[in-house]
């Protein structure tokens, strides 16, 4: 059976997107080859530079680019950035990431929604970053995202599933797959996260920042797979609280 | 503080009545303005964070911290306003690897390995502030120079062809010789050359941030020296600078202009360093609060000799003393930029990159209008001289080599301007 991540009109195997916070060859080449990567996520500004360091010279042949409007304060602004990011020769695919907030760098959902519509409308294929609320995660199905991706914890702080409940009911609630961006510090919350439901898991800072990036990339593959399988194949159930009476509540019933 | 008269430097070239004037200026208080009256044609904005600032710096008393208030605040996972007057404490010093320690986990989760480069460039170096501790006083006997046109946009392709894409253009403070439209000017050439530009200028008003806004600036950077309003009194005996609370506001009104970023610092050494440090970082945290959308940025400059007076220096602030500011800056405040300019040698911006630093200067002149000099050896006739000494000399390309050879990764640029 073949289980597919469709967005907009491609189909990746892997489920793993690399993040673009912290970037250097080493840990690209580990996304791609120790973790599977076949998205990585390029901040527009930082190819925006003359000199050696041009993050598209990194980027391997067959990997998808995810080029993000990082640095948008507004939908104005992003929507602009990724028109640029298509003139460049960087594809259809963009994420949306809208920013209001020096501190926390939390993504301002309002305009994200904005920004959507303007770019959905231009062909794109846009993959908004979201605070997880579900009003504006119906707001953005609506606008034409082509997935949606809510935040598990602030970015960079590797936190985990501080949104979870709040993921989980956008997992059952909208439509369109549910890539959970931010804040995953660990294999073990990532394959949570994918037990949960969701499509695939952004990393970055969980990676760059390990002892051993290779290694560290592999782990989180493994974890996403193992994660994926168990949602697909159906999770036992899990009692709430202890054990089940052993004379039925409703025994007396003839 | 030690005897201030180690800053007043007689120049033989000057007309008696500048003499006198500077003498009076010197020696009694009440020939000098007040600092807290604006001039006419200053603008005055509503912020009560003027306010807050100096108050909560002079209720500051670091002696009255322990090592307990400093174990508690390298424990707790985001500091506050006490924790961090802890870590500026004495109490904090024998602390400094674990501060250091927490502050490159820090710097790591925000910034990764990567370092910013960016060179200053000085186009004017006339002046008409005395202030007593500055190369380009109007009463140090220096080598003025004005750029025209043609000789920033030479300069200025010296440093992009050296491979540089940011920009801090700074000049003297002198509104007769480099008014805003010079300015301006400057900038639309840097346009030509550069991905990201930033100002170092005499404080301006909302309106003339705006226009430089719209000739291609986005960073303003102003250095309020000390917060210590009397100390302030004492240093800046002449000109617009006197006026402390208008160089307050920069960072506001510059915000207000639409800016992207703005830069803090006091001069380490002109005060009491923890309470000027401490002014510091949270004269940018109260902003950050009013304008979450800012990218702020902290420096750090400690005191170097100038022209004509080579016995100017830091006073109490060592290489771990700063080390210490640095760190209690990360810590309080992990998503601010941290820049650390020539002013410290090569050996110390190579360590404090690893922990905390997040832009360095290389390649830079204080001077103007010698970069092609500088970079190339070629010899120039007519330059101005320097604002101070630098320390640490390196090239664009030796810094790149250096911090890459250090394990960080030196990034030329991570803007885009739409």
């Amino acid at each position: 059976m073949s289980d597919k991540l469709k967005l907009g009109n491609k189909e990746f195997s892997s489920r793993f997107i690399l993040g673009s916070g912290k970037y250097n060859l080493n840990l690209i080449k580990a996304a791609v080859e120790q973790g599977g990567a076949e998205i990585i996520t390029l901040a527009l500004r930082r190819a925006n530079t003359k000199e050696s360091e041009n993050i598209l010279d990194f980027i391997p042949k067959g990997v998808t680019l995810l080029p993000n409007t990082s640095g948008a304060r507004n939908a104005e602004e992003a929507v602009r950035i990724a028109r640029l990011s298509r003139e460049l020769g960087c594809g259809d695919f963009v994420k949306i990431e809208i920013m209001r907030d020096a501190k926390y760098l939390f993504p301002d959902n309002e305009e994200t929604v904005k920004a959507t519509a303007v770019l959905a409308k231009e062909g794109f294929v846009v993959l908004p970053y979201m605070n997880p609320d579900l009003n504006v995660a119906r707001d953005l199905v609506s606008a034409g995202a082509a997935a949606v991706m809510p935040l598990a914890a602030p970015i960079g702080s590797n936190k985990g599933l501080a949104t979870k409940d709040m993921i989980q009911i956008l997992i059952e609630e909208i439509d369109l797959p549910i890539i959970v961006d931010a804040g995953i510090g660990k294999p073990s919350q990532a394959c949570e996260a994918m037990e949960m439901g969701a499509a695939a898991i952004m990393a970055n800072t969980a990676i760059a920042t390990a002892g051993n990036v290779p290694d560290m990339a592999s782990a989180f593959k493994l974890a996403i797979e193992a994660g994926r399988k168990a949602y697909l194949t159906g999770m036992g159930r899990v009692l709430a609280r202890g054990g089940s009476a052993s004379d039925p509540l409703t025994g007396f019933l003839r | 503080m030690s005897d201030d008269r180690i800053y007043f430097i007689d120049s033989d070239t000057l007309p008696p009545e500048a003499l006198a004037k500077k003498h009076r200026l010197e020696n009694d208080p009440s020939s000098r303005a007040d600092i807290m009256t604006y001039l006419p044609g200053m603008e005055v904005i509503d912020s009560d964070i003027k306010d807050k600032v100096p108050a909560e710096m002079n209720a500051y008393d670091p002696a009255a911290y322990t090592s307990a208030d400093v174990e508690r605040a390298l424990t707790r996972e985001h500091c506050n306003v006490e924790d961090f007057k802890a870590l500026l404490s004495p109490a904090a010093a024998p602390f400094l690897e674990r501060m250091a320690a927490r502050a490159e986990k820090e710097t790591e989760n925000r910034f990764g390995n990567t370092v910013y480069l960016f060179t200053p460039i000085y186009i004017a170096n006339y002046c008409q502030n005395y202030c007593v501790y500055c190369g380009f006083n109007c009463y140090n006997n220096i080598r003025r120079k004005k750029l025209t046109p043609e000789e920033i946009d030479h300069e200025m392709k010296v440093i992009s062809d050296a491979g540089m894409e940011e920009i801090l253009i700074l000049t003297g403070e002198s509104r007769k010789y480099s008014d805003v439209d010079y300015i301006g000017e400057s900038v639309k050439i840097a346009e030509k050359y550069f991905k990201n530009i930033g100002i170092e200028v005499y404080p301006l008003n909302v309106d003339e941030y705006k226009y430089l806004h719209e000739c291609g600036v986005d960073y303003v950077t102003v250095f309020q020296e000390t917060y210590d309003l009397t100390r302030f009194e004492q240093l800046h005996l002449l000109g617009h600078k006197r006026v402390w609370p208008y160089r307050f506001d920069s960072q506001e009104r510059a915000l207000m202009a639409g800016m992207r970023g703005a830069a803090f610092s006091a001069l380490l050494g002109l005060s009491d360093f923890r309470k000027d440090a401490f002014a510091t970082g949270l004269h940018a945290h109260l902003i950050g609060r009013k304008y979450p959308h800012a990218e702020l940025s902290l420096s750090c400059p400690r005191l170097r000799p100038i022209v004509n007076n080579d016995k100017i220096n830091p006073n109490d602030v060592g290489e771990r003393e700063l080390c210490q500011i640095l760190c209690a800056y990360r810590l309080f405040l992990p998503y601010a930029g941290i820049t650390v300019s020539s002013r410290e040698s090569a050996r110390f911006r190579n360590g404090i990159a690893k922990i905390c630093a997040t832009k360095i200067s290389a390649g830079v002149s204080t001077g103007i209008g010698d970069h092609e000099e500088k970079y190339e050896g070629k010899q120039g006739e007519n330059a101005g001289d320097e604002q101070f000494e630098i320390n640490d000399g390196r090239s664009t390309e030796k810094m790149y080599k250096d911090l890459e050879e250090g394990g960080l990764q030196p990034v030329m640029n991570d803007y885009l301007y739409v």
